[in-house]
């Protein structure tokens, strides 16, 4: 096990590289200037041509690829990805500021679906082919063909603009009043639910509770759809296996046959889809995060790249794409534990 | 080939499927005729009036519209906007007709290109072996490790805006998995003894990949892809809905559920006056992914006869 994990983390700076290498590919597609404007603050100075020129060469924005690519790389090392215009502040610290509120919003949408995505797919696969198993199927595939960014405005518009309990972005205005002003407020995790929880204000936790759930709803509900759909074809293929009929032959009970016998074997192949569902987050939080305007990585791409504010959307998509490798990294070692067979590949 | 469509055609999810695809070639087909473009370049959707807010269905063009049509020559054909304007005046019951067309074109093209790019990197790498196929699967991982919308995005946003460039955005991050799955069953397929007879009379690689073993293992790709048309469509129409696709007033699905985002909600205690804005465009791509979902979905259970009767 532990040699297949030191063989796992030794490729990893590898692919680190061949990602920054394809996003410096997409870099090298602008011109000088363009790239030029990634750096500087000032804007005036582009109109200056030798003033421009000067700083061309001293980023080395004009060099062959093999070396602009060196000079990128090393800029990176130094966390010099440029300045966002959008932000008005260096991307770096753009992107530390806006990642807490995308993690928060992650994370909080991972949990619902493992839990009711698997949960839904082991009852479908129970009652396999009556009324209940046909209604979550079919409410799967509508949602599987309902895009991201659809749904999402759905979602807005239902329950902010008819019912309005759901409203846009991340915090009400006298909330936000509370938690950016003054020093009352202490930032522990820069997660806002647990810092309200911390600092016992019960109302500023509810009030973020309730700009979070449109978006995780959002953000998750085509990764249910999905486990949905892997959890029961995996159990119905289990439930069908020798050991299942012996079990039920020896007199278990049925509960305990399918709880404890089929579901921890069924839930092998539903580790795989894992590396799937990061993919279908990472991309959906650029599309949730615009539709219910919440501050964080996602939103800010998406007003960069409609601005075209190349420093910003090369920079972010670096991250993102760290983010996902790593990730995958995490869901192959975890898949590992669980399936022995991995292993000896 | 024959048996593959009767069982489409019994199967009353992958019927369905077919009859809205169907409806949906025929838009596309008839776009002319059922609205008559009024510009030279008949993407460019015409706008029924100036104002920033939509207006909803049935409302009649304004003067002020009408006198710059005769203004410019252009005979007045609609009188109705029978869907409602958009944000912008722009007509939606054009938008959508004529979204049809972008979004087949759309579709079908990057499929193509990305299958096509699939098939020449997956065939190569799996018939020469090596270092050729640890390059080129090592070059596949790379790309896939890229979330395919940012992928996208960034590319869009540095190509500039315009659906061409969008179509190259998703063919450039949509290939690998077709590489894939092409190298993983002529890895199968090429120790057969026809394929070693091939090689041992002489025949050059090239044939040997074209016309003895891509025959034997292209289908799959193909269901693949047919799965895939839905999914492309609606990432290029994301990518115009975050502001990084069509350029604005071009006939597309995206751009037209994009002009509903500052509407949604509506004017306090009017809530979904502006219900047009998003259902139309909203109802068209829901309808057009789930029509290709049904009928890939029966595909593949027709095609892996171990899923039989149980998806």
């Amino acid at each position: 096990m532990l040699s297949y994990i030191i063989r796992r983390l030794l490729i990893l700076p590898l692919i680190l590289l061949g990602v920054t290498f394809v996003i410096f590919s997409l870099f090298s597609l602008l011109s000088p200037m363009e790239k030029l404007a990634t750096y500087i603050n000032n804007p005036t100075v582009l109109k200056n041509p030798q003033a421009a020129q000067k700083l061309i060469q001293k980023y080395h924005l004009d060099d062959p690829f093999p070396a602009g690519y060196f000079y990128w790389l090393k800029s990176l090392l130094k966390l010099d990805f440029g300045w966002s215009p959008t932000a008005n502040q260096p991307v770096w610290e753009a992107i530390k500021q806006r990642f807490p509120a995308t993690v928060e919003l992650v994370f909080y949408s991972i949990i619902p679906v493992i839990l009711v995505g698997i949960w839904l797919g082991v009852i479908s696969s129970v009652h396999h082919n009556d009324i209940l198993d046909q209604t979550i199927r079919v409410t799967a595939i509508i949602g599987w063909s309902l895009p991201t960014f659809i749904f999402g405005l759905l979602v807005l518009f239902i329950f902010y603009g008819i019912l309005g309990w759901l409203p846009p972005g991340r915090l009400s205005t006298w909330a936000q009043y509370i938690v950016y002003t003054g020093d009352s407020f202490k930032h522990y995790t820069h997660f806002i639910t647990f810092d309200a929880l911390l600092n016992g204000r019960l109302d500023i936790f509810w009030d973020a509770v309730k700009h979070l759930i449109g978006p995780i709803i959002t953000l998750s509900y085509i990764s249910w759809a999905y486990l949905l759909r892997i959890t029961r074809s995996s159990m119905l293929d289990t439930l069908r296996k020798d050991y299942i009929r012996t079990a039920r032959a020896k007199g278990v009970e049925e509960n305990k046959v399918i709880y404890q016998h089929a579901r921890k074997n069924a839930l092998i192949p539903v580790v795989t889809v894992a590396g799937m569902m990061i993919v279908e987050m990472l991309g959906g939080v650029v599309i949730t995060e615009t539709v219910f305007t919440y501050p964080g990585l996602g939103f800010w791409a998406a007003s960069s790249a409609q601005q075209l504010d190349y420093g910003s959307v090369i920079g972010f998509a670096l991250l993102f794409a760290f983010m996902m490798v790593i990730g995958n990294l995490i869901v192959d070692i975890s898949y590992a534990l669980i399936d022995p067979r991995v292993r000896l590949e | 080939m024959y048996r593959i469509i009767k069982k489409l055609l019994k199967n009353s999810a992958s019927l369905v499927g077919l009859l809205l695809l169907l409806v949906f070639i025929l838009i596309a087909v008839f776009a002319p005729f059922i609205a008559p473009p009024l510009f030279p370049d008949p993407y460019q959707i015409p706008r029924m009036s100036w104002d920033i807010e939509p207006r909803p269905p049935g409302s009649p063009i304004t003067d002020d519209m009408r006198f710059v049509y005769e203004s410019l020559g252009k005979p007045v054909i609609r009188e109705q906007a029978i869907f409602g304007t958009a944000q912008g005046g722009y007509d939606i019951f054009y938008g959508m007709i004529w979204g049809t067309r972008t979004a087949f074109r759309v579709g079908i093209v990057t499929v193509a290109f990305s299958v096509l790019i699939g098939i020449i990197g997956g065939s190569i790498a799996a018939y020469f072996g090596g270092w050729i196929d640890e390059l080129l699967m090592r070059l596949t991982d790379i790309f896939l490790s890229v979330p395919f919308l940012v992928a996208a995005m960034v590319l869009t946003t540095i190509l500039g805006r315009g659906l061409d460039k969008v179509m190259i955005a998703l063919i450039a991050f949509g290939w690998m998995g077709y590489a894939r799955v092409i190298r993983g069953s002529i890895l199968c397929t090429k120790e057969e003894a026809y394929v070693i007879a091939a090689k041992a009379l002489g025949v050059k690689d090239f044939r040997i990949i074209a016309f003895h073993l891509l025959p034997n293992t292209i289908f799959p790709v193909l269901v693949q892809a047919s799965m895939n048309i839905g999914s492309m469509v609606v990432t290029a129409a994301a990518l115009s809905f975050l502001g990084v696709g069509a350029p604005l007033g071009y006939a597309d699905w995206g751009q037209m559920v994009s002009f509903a985002r500052n509407w949604i909600i509506g004017a306090p205690g009017k809530a979904g006056e502006y219900w047009y804005a998003v259902f139309f465009p909203g109802i068209f791509i829901v309808l057009f992914v789930l029509s290709w979902n049904l009928v890939g979905d029966t595909l593949r259970d027709i095609l892996d006869p171990r899923l039989r009767g149980e998806l």
